[in-house]
């Protein structure tokens, strides 16, 4: 049952073949027994989702099911969710209880899903190994001793152990890829604006995107159909016509042309991980897909770019957190000074630190323009390589990240290390485009992930190369013995 | 030396609109601390702002009455500083793309000439709460009902000489947000605030001095305390051989001085960058040009119209343009009192009217006496029920207790006397009484017919007819 997609989920609900309070218990069973190994989340819903799910059983009986009535998911803990504590992996907000939910929350309740709890993350989404929680690390099924990534580690861990159908993730420089490609599971990371970022916790406002991780592109398309949408309370959010991400799915690929650009298949790439993509993009053009070498030349400046742009946007996203109204606050400050010293010494981690102080710096005067500026015309060289690529090619594809997962603890001495594995990554949230990740062979045991990226609005096409893929393929099926 | 002053004054008005200017928020003032403070107003984490477009009709509005370029694109910058009543960590405001780009306001100086003073730009802001020092012992308490309140910072060129011509400006553009019903103008609560920047140079010399920028200047009396110690301040210490420092100065309205705040070196590196949070402000020509359509009648234009509309000299006109209020309140009354009693009405606005106002320091928004009572009285006087001096009688009962007039002077039987055989009977009475001064004034002494005419209105208890009361006294004196 627990490796079921959510279709056969969704419509075996609807067939009464199992009650969605039988389908809860059963996924809160498997959270039970395998999550203290993976530490995926911070929260457990147990008590709400049963008595969501006794509802959802009623709607079905009284015919009023919606798109995703009784489907049990996880929030990343950077959703805000009524009533439950919503901490963003952070000391800071271990004591907040969100007063509201996310808007994404709001769609995913009104589609009729079952919270069962919220997911472990980097601190305030700054990392890309799960290792900056506070509630710890969590480990990567596939290999317990290695990390999930980040930020959304928590949910692909879950995800690729089953212990949910779907999840809700953000990526704000890969933090839905880069899990997703180290998990062996599917994650898209939706056009910049696509999805409300109402509720959602802020890191890098002009980046942060919220998206679904599942096991399978089909599964993602159906989430991303409850998820999507305008929404009046986001002023960055697009209105524009509502797209159909299932139609589409099984739509022939033969004419499609896919691009793979040469910067991010030169020698510096593990031949392990570009025999991997290689061989993905090879099943893709057994389909009728044809390949053409495009170039993205300014590719190599997005990791320096997104590491001015991220920092400073974070810098004054996190501002706020000053213990004023709510959050962390030491004990016995002295004076003001002292209260926003140890409240933010205290309450903020390391990492979350180090960007502050980075974006603290490049947003300050006699700094700005050699910093910030600079970083977003960068942006806009970055965009235009991409956009010029799309005049040729249908979708890009290449590796998600350099490497497979790496061990907990092996890269958390060097930052800059750290932020190289977003490398493939970051370019496409500066560029505000949608990409997918999806697995496509191992190395070493632990998942490689391949990325699909579309032209600004083409996420149904990536959906359908990417479900064109799984049909022919079984990569996406496979998951960790230790969590059968 | 002889020593010139130069004014640049920052005003922030508080827009009247009705929510927040990222919120949904109420606005209303004077209401419990935090009851109109929403998740947004408080900084929650993952609130959004989404910009209200109340708040973008009003900046328009102003900018198109001072004669401004409106901005086709501008841009909400975050202002990044740390303090308790700032819930986000920054203020939403527009530094370098602001929505008012120049304009000008003519501002009248004592001497009967005008002067324009150019204005340099006025940028959309969010305010910040307000802390409060004293309600806590030994803490201080944090009111967010303020925070997310719109303000248009409306910046002047430094063009005023002394501080009388700040105050006239600021005068001219209190009534101007008045008139264009952007803000309600009240500046105890706040709506209305100034800072000035205050240097002085040597007369003839270009190059400015050093500024001192002094803060919390809330009444027009205030201001010009403020400029005018702060320009002795700066004379003195420069003719003993000082320098000025730049700095931000407070003024302490009890103590009548300015006080350092921070000199420029404390001052804060606000970081500021545009708020990713909210997209360009794009102002299309048809949005402009509908608020140049709804835009009202403009002092200047009004102060025209009355005079010719309603035959007001200069000064009148002036006196009940003062405020859209004052203007409203006065079209109104006449529209009931008839277009052939404008002057009428005017002098009883002027006079009475404006005297009671001020004995009791109301607005005319709060006048007790309304708009149809204070025309019943005008026409009571019109029609001759009431002399000039029978309608202050009855004005005065209006003012303690506002209703009709008529019910007043029926009550108080202050029905003026016409009929002219009781003036007649009165007359003959008073003559007979004061035979003594009868014969002095028939031998020539003119200045007893005063005398006569005291006499029988204190008869009539000031009730006759005062123009009856000469003619029939001429005839039966001579």
């Amino acid at each position: 049952m627990h490796n079921k997609s959510i279709t056969e989920l969704v419509n075996n609900l609807r067939n009464k073949q199992i009650s969605c309070v039988e389908l809860t218990k059963l996924f809160l069973e498997r959270i039970k027994k395998y999550d203290q190994k993976l530490n995926s989340l911070i929260t457990n819903t147990e008590a709400q989702a049963l008595t969501d799910a006794a509802l959802a059983d009623q709607a079905i009986a009284n015919g009023t099911a919606g798109l995703l009535t009784g489907l049990p998911i996880l929030h990343k803990d950077i959703f805000c969710t009524n009533g439950v504590k919503t901490s963003c992996g952070s000391r800071m907000l271990d004591n907040f209880i969100a007063p509201y939910d996310a808007t994404v929350v709001t769609k995913l309740k009104a589609a009729g899903t079952i919270m069962l709890g919220k997911t472990n993350m980097d601190e305030f989404a700054m990392g890309s190994s799960n290792e900056t929680s506070y509630y710890g690390t969590v480990a990567n099924p596939w290999n317990t001793e290695y990390v999930p990534g980040g930020s959304s580690g928590g949910s692909a861990a879950a995800i690729a152990a089953r212990l949910a159908p779907a999840a809700t993730g953000t990526d704000t420089g890969g933090s839905i890829r880069q899990p997703a490609a180290f998990c062996g599971i599917t994650g898209i990371k939706p056009t910049y604006g696509l999805v409300s970022r109402f509720g959602m916790i802020a890191y890098a406002s002009s980046l942060d995107q919220g998206g679904p991780m599942a096991v399978s592109a089909e599964d993602c398309a159906v989430m991303l159909q409850a998820m999507a949408g305008f929404d009046p309370k986001d002023s960055t959010s697009v209105d524009r016509e509502a797209a159909d991400y299932i139609k589409n799915l099984n739509d022939p690929i033969n004419k499609l042309v896919i691009g793979m650009p040469k910067e991010f298949f030169s020698a510096d790439l593990n031949p392990e991980i570009a025999k991997v993509v290689e061989s993905a993009i090879k099943e893709l053009e057994k389909l009728g897909a044809t390949v053409k070498s495009i170039s993205l030349p300014n590719s190599h400046l997005s990791i320096p770019a997104y590491y001015v742009i991220a920092p400073a946007e974070c810098s004054s996203n996190l501002a706020r957190y000053d213990g004023v109204r709510y959050g962390y606050r030491c004990e016995n400050p002295v004076d003001l000074n002292d209260f926003y010293c140890r409240n933010r010494g205290e309450g903020f981690g390391a990492e979350v630190k180090r960007r502050i102080m980075i974006g603290t710096y490049v947003l300050s005067s006699g700094y700005y323009d050699a910093y910030y500026v600079k970083a977003q015309k960068i942006r806009h060289l970055i965009a235009n390589d991409f956009i010029t690529a799309f005049k040729e090619v249908d979708v890009i594809m290449c590796p998600t990240t350099p490497e497979t997962a790496f061990k907990i603890g092996a890269k958390n001495k060097n930052p800059v290390d750290m932020y190289l594995n977003d490398i493939y990554t970051t370019g496409i949230n500066l560029a505000g485009l949608p990409g997918l990740s999806m697995p496509a062979g191992f190395v070493n045991k632990l998942p490689v992930g391949v990325q699909i990226i579309g032209n600004y609005f083409q996420e149904a096409k990536i959906l359908n190369v990417a479900h064109q893929f799984q049909k022919v393929t079984n990569w996406h099926k496979q998951s960790p013995q230790e969590f059968a | 030396m002889q020593w010139e002053t130069v004014i640049g004054l920052e005003v922030h008005v508080q827009l009247n609109t009705k929510s927040k200017i990222f919120s949904g928020a109420a606005t209303a003032y004077g209401a419990e601390p935090n009851t109109q403070a929403c998740a947004i107003d408080l900084g929650l984490p993952g609130v959004l702002p989404v910009l209200n477009e109340e708040a973008v009709r009003m900046a328009v509005k102003f900018g198109l009455a001072v004669n401004s370029n409106i901005a086709k694109r501008s841009v909400f910058d975050r202002k990044n500083y740390f303090y308790p009543d700032l819930p986000k960590g920054y203020q939403i405001s527009q530094f370098t793309h602001p929505i008012v780009i120049g304009g000008e306001l003519n501002i009248d100086l004592e001497d009967g000439t005008t002067k324009t003073i150019n204005i340099t730009r006025a940028h959309l802001e969010e305010d910040a709460g307000k802390s409060l020092h004293e309600a806590f012992k030994g803490q201080t308490g944090i009111d967010l009902n303020r925070a997310g309140i719109p303000l248009l910072e409306i910046v002047s060129e430094p063009e005023m000489r002394n501080a009388a011509e700040a105050v006239a400006y600021l005068k001219k553009l209190h009534a101007l947000v008045k008139y264009l019903g952007i803000c309600d103008g009240n500046m105890q609560e706040g709506s209305f605030r100034c800072d000035a920047n205050v240097s002085v140079r040597p007369l003839g010399q270009e190059k400015f001095g050093t500024r001192a920028e002094i803060k919390n200047v809330n009444s027009f009396k205030f201001v010009e305390k403020a400029i005018n110690f702060e320009v002795t301040r700066q004379i003195e210490i420069l003719e003993s051989g000082g320098t000025v420092i730049q700095e931000t100065r407070l003024y302490d309205s009890q103590k009548n001085d300015t006080r350092s705040m921070r000199s420029k070196e404390e001052a804060n590196d606000y970081r500021y960058f545009p708020d990713p949070d909210l997209e360009p402000l794009v102002i299309s020509a048809a949005f402009i040009e509908k608020i140049k359509q709804e835009l009202p009648e403009l002092p200047t234009a009004k102060h025209a119209r009355f005079m010719t509309q309603y035959n007001l000299s200069d000064y009148e006109a002036n006196i009940l343009t003062e405020t859209k209020a004052i203007a409203d309140f006065y079209e109104s009354t006449v529209k009931i009192a008839g277009m052939n009693n404008s002057k009428t009405t005017a002098n009883l606005m002027i006079g009475e009217l404006n005297a009671a106002l001020n004995k009791d320091a109301l607005e005319i928004e709060n006048c007790p006496i309304n708009v149809e009572q204070l025309a019943k009285l005008v026409q009571r006087v019109a029609d001759n029920t009431l002399s000039g001096k029978l309608a202050k009688t009855v004005f005065e009962f209006m003012w303690q207790q506002p209703q009709d007039p008529d019910l007043i002077i029926e009550q108080q039987g202050l029905k003026q006397v016409t009929d002219t055989s009781a003036i007649e009977k009165i007359i003959d009475t008073v003559i007979a009484n004061n035979q003594k001064q009868l014969a002095e004034y028939r031998a020539g002494k003119q200045q007893l017919f005063g005398f006569f005419v005291g006499q029988v209105m204190k008869a009539s208890q000031g009730k006759a007819n005062p123009d009856q009361v000469n003619k029939i006294l001429q005839g039966k004196l001579s």
